[in-house]
């Protein structure tokens, strides 16, 4: 563990996992920033069953993402009455508290939207034209550009997610996976997130995530997908904007 | 499954297994952990179901049998490509191995002390220290609730997926809490005393999200005598 893992663990307990903690260091302040709420789901829990369960849904959204956003919040209205401060360490800490619980909202944000019941019309490949032109040209196809990013899916070492990105330089397509709740660099536009974190399959796959990620083809927002291909980094995070 | 102490030795000989140079004269060992130096999956020393309440029989199942073992396998796997790369003179490959190699083979490690350094109640899980580190305990901490109170801490600040530890340092012997991301294991200047998994697979299907009341609960099922054989 580094120094600033050792400064954080005790501090990221006081501050959120502990249930029982208190909320003192919540009080609000004039200049405290706004903040973030869980964003509803575009579909009910059960709606992308049975690829996702609805049990693995509920936690998922109400209590997994709720956490990021509620220590999110916490994080950010900490940084705001530590701007003054001279407690270096502790505001070292609070970046990568602000890092982790920031990257689960925007991920868990994205995910969400890029799922879609598989009775959905945007649910097939045709809604994505533009995309599926670019798949071809830098994958040589849909089904080669899937076998790939489930390839990176199940490589993934731990706790992480698997994206379809594009560059915001170049616009060419890439797959890249990002560690625990990293969000995609800032020279990228996430185009599709697939979580490959174990609660968001464990309770439906158990150890068969394979299985996962084969059967999330199948509950893909394509319609989304091309939205996002054919915009910028601006209209992605536009999910984002759901602040109080 | 077996329920004798004995098959400590046979988890010895697996972690040795991990290292090709001495898995060769390791092999015969009691328990027949591995055979022509592959790593195996050891027994456990007490059945599924022995740890509940505080861990399910389910999820010991399906981490022993499906996850250990799938670490067992794919670092047989990987050693093997090691191998044909070192033969082979190929740098590169072997460069790229690396990081499976720990992946897999800190799984393998780190679940075969796990499982050693839990027992049920009826096995002597649970309970205090004695001896030695007993006291050494009480010398950094001034007690095994601050102990446990730090692990706790260490493993719910966890981001992502890992391990926490209570180590000893080979050089000073002095005691510490180390969390470990993934499989990363304990080697080098740390000695492992006593590890608890902070993977979701090793608490969702009984706890959800709540893995603050699996920290809790693990505690109840500590053995305590593997955590002392292993104090020097």
């Amino acid at each position: 563990m580094n120094f600033t893992q050792q400064l954080l663990v005790p501090f990221l307990y006081a501050l959120s996992w502990n249930p029982t903690a208190s909320s003192e260091q919540t009080c609000a302040i004039d200049s405290a920033p706004t903040e973030y709420s869980l964003p509803s789901l575009p579909y009910a829990y059960d709606a992308l069953a049975p690829y996702i369960s609805s049990q693995i849904m509920t936690l998922h959204h109400s209590k997994h993402h709720q956490t990021y956003v509620t220590n999110l919040n916490k994080a950010l209205s900490l940084e705001s009455s530590l701007t003054e401060s001279a407690d270096i360490p502790t505001r070292i800490a609070n970046q990568q508290a602000i890092k982790f619980n920031g990257g689960g909202h925007i991920n868990h944000s994205l995910f969400w939207k890029s799922l879609v019941p598989a009775s959905s019309p945007h649910a097939d490949t045709s809604n994505a034209p533009n995309l599926a032109k670019a798949l071809n040209a830098d994958f040589g196809g849909l089904e080669k550009f899937k076998d790939k990013f489930s390839a990176a899916l199940l490589g993934i070492q731990g706790s992480g997610w698997g994206w379809l990105v594009k560059g915001v330089e170049n616009g060419k397509l890439d797959i890249v996976t990002t560690k625990d709740q990293d969000p995609v660099e800032a020279k990228y536009v996430p185009i599709l997130g697939v979580d490959m974190w174990e609660h968001a399959y464990y309770l439906q796959y158990l150890n068969g995530k394979a299985d996962y990620v084969k059967n999330i083809w199948n509950i893909i927002n394509w319609n989304e997908a091309e939205v996002r291909f054919e915009g910028g980094r601006a209209d992605v995070f536009q999910v984002l904007q759901s602040k109080i | 499954m077996s329920t004798t102490l004995l098959r400590t030795t046979g988890f010895r000989s697996a972690l040795r297994a991990a290292a090709p140079s001495t898995s060769a004269r390791c092999a015969g060992l009691a328990g027949a952990t591995f055979t022509r130096g592959k790593a195996t999956l050891p027994d456990l020393p007490y059945d599924y179901g022995a740890l509940e309440p505080a861990i399910s029989g389910k999820i010991m199942e399906l981490h022993h049998s499906k996850h250990h073992a799938t670490y067992v396998n794919s670092l047989n796997s990987f050693s093997e490509q090691m191998g044909a790369a070192r033969d082979s003179e190929n740098v590169a490959a072997q460069i790229a191995l690396q990081p499976l190699i720990n992946f897999h083979g800190g799984g393998h490690l780190n679940h075969t002390l796990f499982w050693e350094n839990l027992a049920p109640k009826s096995q002597g899980g649970g309970g205090a220290p004695s001896g030695e580190l007993a006291r050494a305990i009480e010398g950094h901490w001034g007690g095994l609730g601050k102990l446990q109170e730090e692990m706790n801490k260490a493993l719910a600040g966890i981001q992502g997926s890992g391990w926490a530890w209570v180590v000893q340092d080979a050089q000073t012997g002095a005691l510490g809490v180390k969390t470990y991301a993934n499989q990363d294991p304990v080697v080098g200047q740390f000695r492992p005393i006593l590890g608890i998994d902070a993977w979701e697979h090793a608490y969702y299907l009984q706890y959800e999200n709540r893995k603050a009341e699996y920290f809790k609960a693990i505690w109840d099922v500590v053995n305590w005598k593997a955590a002392e054989k292993r104090y020097k």
